[in-house]
């Protein structure tokens, strides 16, 4: 069971004694004036009408430095953020960069609900302030066989998750992310949007797991994910979901995006696997680094976190449960 | 079109042909590809889709000409318009093997600069089971590689000498795969995209335009055929002036 050992608020404040909406309303938040544990998304939209508009793309962030380290050579900041796949926004990874724009990452709010005590809305910039955000470097591996390393900014998807108080029934943790024609007008048809993602409980709780509101020490480029992502190192890219606005916890395995569109080769676990039998070959992966033309490496199992996170799939029949 | 103008023509074509490939060693040089996040995987694509559309370009040489008397030596470029297709989709076989699989391009290139010309081979071995296994368990590049083959049996015996050696009917017989070789292309195409994508759609139409502009002409011709057929009956005389 997981127990809750601390509140947005600080620790001195319940969520019971945070001021009723109706009484903050008009009011300017003060910096840690949290939102909603009330648990409507009318507290979390009216709190954050009140917060300047701002573009936040390039805002530098405080960082202390992460438990997590690698010493292979960084993607430079200029391709990690023109090469994305970011399909609500074009099919070419080029497109992201080029369309995002129109992201509007304030207000933003992410909705959590399912089974938890109590369902609520936290703003993005109270979210952001809840813990220190570390800057850790990881591998990214791509299911297309590219990779990159790069510094996230976040903090670990756990602090997240015992704030929101899930029941002992919860097993699985579902992410949605913005769907928005308006917001991504070349919003492809063909796929189920919006955007799902999931994880079982055990691999969301993993210290690995980062909810992410940055990289290179600066904001998530809207591109990249803004205003929060999650990142789970050791999976394919694409379980690392961008754009979050709808946390679930479910007792039944969540349905996802890439899932739904073709089960056979993209399972749920979607663990970086070199010995998975896919379209093209997994053995190895290009290297996107600052050197002059990528280079081919060898995929390692687990992207290289085998060490960290083998033992949540002991048991299990990896070439089977992929 | 006079058929004096047919050198220059030539030329142009050539050029025209050239020109992505130009345009690609140029982006090269500028360092413009190497600051691409990919450029192996820009070069796959950009080799693949240029070998795609001037095959299909080859292809709509036979219906256009037939739109008019006067474009009718446009068979002319038909040759080199397609071993052009050839040639796009062998620099499209050649990254997939030299860069796209792994193999460390400057590893061999600095074994040779230093007189070991066994790198070659050893970077080859280093990669070939990777190859291997793509070709026996990956459907894409199975029907990738087999529309490739069918090009290069086009190639081979395009010249005229060829032509002469084989007989006409064996020649036009072997060189209707062209057809197989472009459907097989745009199979290729679709099968190795993620599901979801549908990049291959507007080659597709294209191709499914010319395929059934053929399948239409020879419909036309035979309800031709039959009407002079059924003309010639009441007029033997009328019919044998306009026979072909």
């Amino acid at each position: 069971m997981l127990i809750r050992k601390t509140h947005l608020l600080g620790d001195e404040i319940r969520s019971s004694e945070i001021t009723p909406q109706s009484s903050f309303e008009g009011k300017r938040p003060s910096r840690r004036g949290f939102l909603s544990t009330a648990g409507t998304l009318a507290a979390g939209s009216a709190m954050a009408a009140l917060l300047p508009r701002r573009a936040f793309s390039a805002d530098k962030l405080e960082t202390v430095p992460g438990k997590f380290q690698t010493t292979e050579a960084q993607t430079p900041v200029g391709k990690a953020t023109t090469y994305n796949n970011y399909y609500e926004f074009g099919l070419d990874k080029d497109l992201p960069a080029k369309n995002a724009h129109t992201l509007r990452t304030r207000p933003w709010t992410i909705e959590v609900s399912g089974l938890v005590k109590k369902p609520l809305t936290v703003g993005i910039d109270d979210l952001m302030h809840y813990r220190p955000i570390e800057s850790r470097v990881y591998r990214h591996r791509c299911v297309e066989a590219w990779s990159m390393v790069i510094p996230w900014d976040g903090y670990s998807l756990s602090e997240f998750i015992n704030f929101c108080q899930p029941l002992p029934s919860a097993k699985y943790i579902q992410f949605i992310s913005l769907v928005d024609k308006k917001q991504m007008p070349d919003l492809p048809s063909g796929f189920d949007w919006p955007y799902s993602e999931g994880l079982r409980m055990d691999e969301a709780m993993h210290p690995l797991t980062l909810l992410t509101f940055g990289c290179y020490g600066e904001s998530l480029p809207n591109q990249n994910g803004a205003p929060v992502r999650v990142v789970l190192p050791w999976k394919w890219g694409y379980k690392s979901a961008k754009s979050i606005v709808k946390v679930k916890f479910t007792d039944k395995q969540p349905k996802t995006l890439w899932n739904e569109m073709n089960a056979v080769e993209y399972g749920f676990y979607s663990n970086v696997n070199p010995n998975i039998s896919h379209r093209w070959s997994q053995a190895h992966e290009r290297r996107i680094d600052g050197g002059a033309f990528p280079h081919s490496i060898p995929t390692q199992m687990f992207n290289g976190y085998g060490d960290q996170v083998a033992s949540l799939y002991s048991g299990m029949d990896l070439n089977r449960d992929y | 079109m006079p058929s004096r103008y047919i050198p220059y023509l030539k030329v142009l074509v050539h050029l025209a042909c050239l020109a992505p490939l130009l345009w690609m060693l140029q982006r090269y040089r500028s360092g413009a590809l190497v600051s691409e996040a990919d450029p192996v995987n820009y070069i796959t694509h950009f080799t693949g889709d240029w070998a795609l559309w001037i095959l299909l370009g080859s292809l709509a040489i036979t219906p256009f000409r037939r739109l008019h008397v006067r474009l009718s030596n446009l068979i002319r470029f038909r040759r080199l318009v397609g071993l052009y297709a050839f040639f796009y989709a062998s620099l499209h076989l050649a990254t997939y093997i030299f860069l796209f699989s792994g193999y460390d391009v400057s590893a061999a290139l600095g074994g040779v600069r230093h007189g070991h010309l066994s790198e070659v081979w050893t970077q080859w071995k280093a990669i070939s089971p990777t190859v291997w296994e793509d070709l026996k368990v990956r459907r894409f590049i199975q029907v990738g590689l087999f529309s490739w083959v069918v090009l290069l049996a086009l190639a081979v015996t395009s010249p005229t000498a060829m032509l002469r050696r084989m007989g006409g009917k064996n020649w036009q017989r072997l060189h209707r795969l062209v057809y197989a070789a472009a459907i097989a292309a745009c199979v290729h195409y679709w099968w190795l995209v993620k599901t979801g994508v549908r990049r291959p759609l507007p080659d597709t139409v294209l191709l499914t335009a010319l395929l059934l502009v053929r399948v239409g002409w020879v419909l036309l011709k035979r309800r031709r055929g039959a009407m002079k057929a059924s003309t010639s009956r009441v007029s033997p005389a009328s019919s044998a002036s306009s026979a072909q």
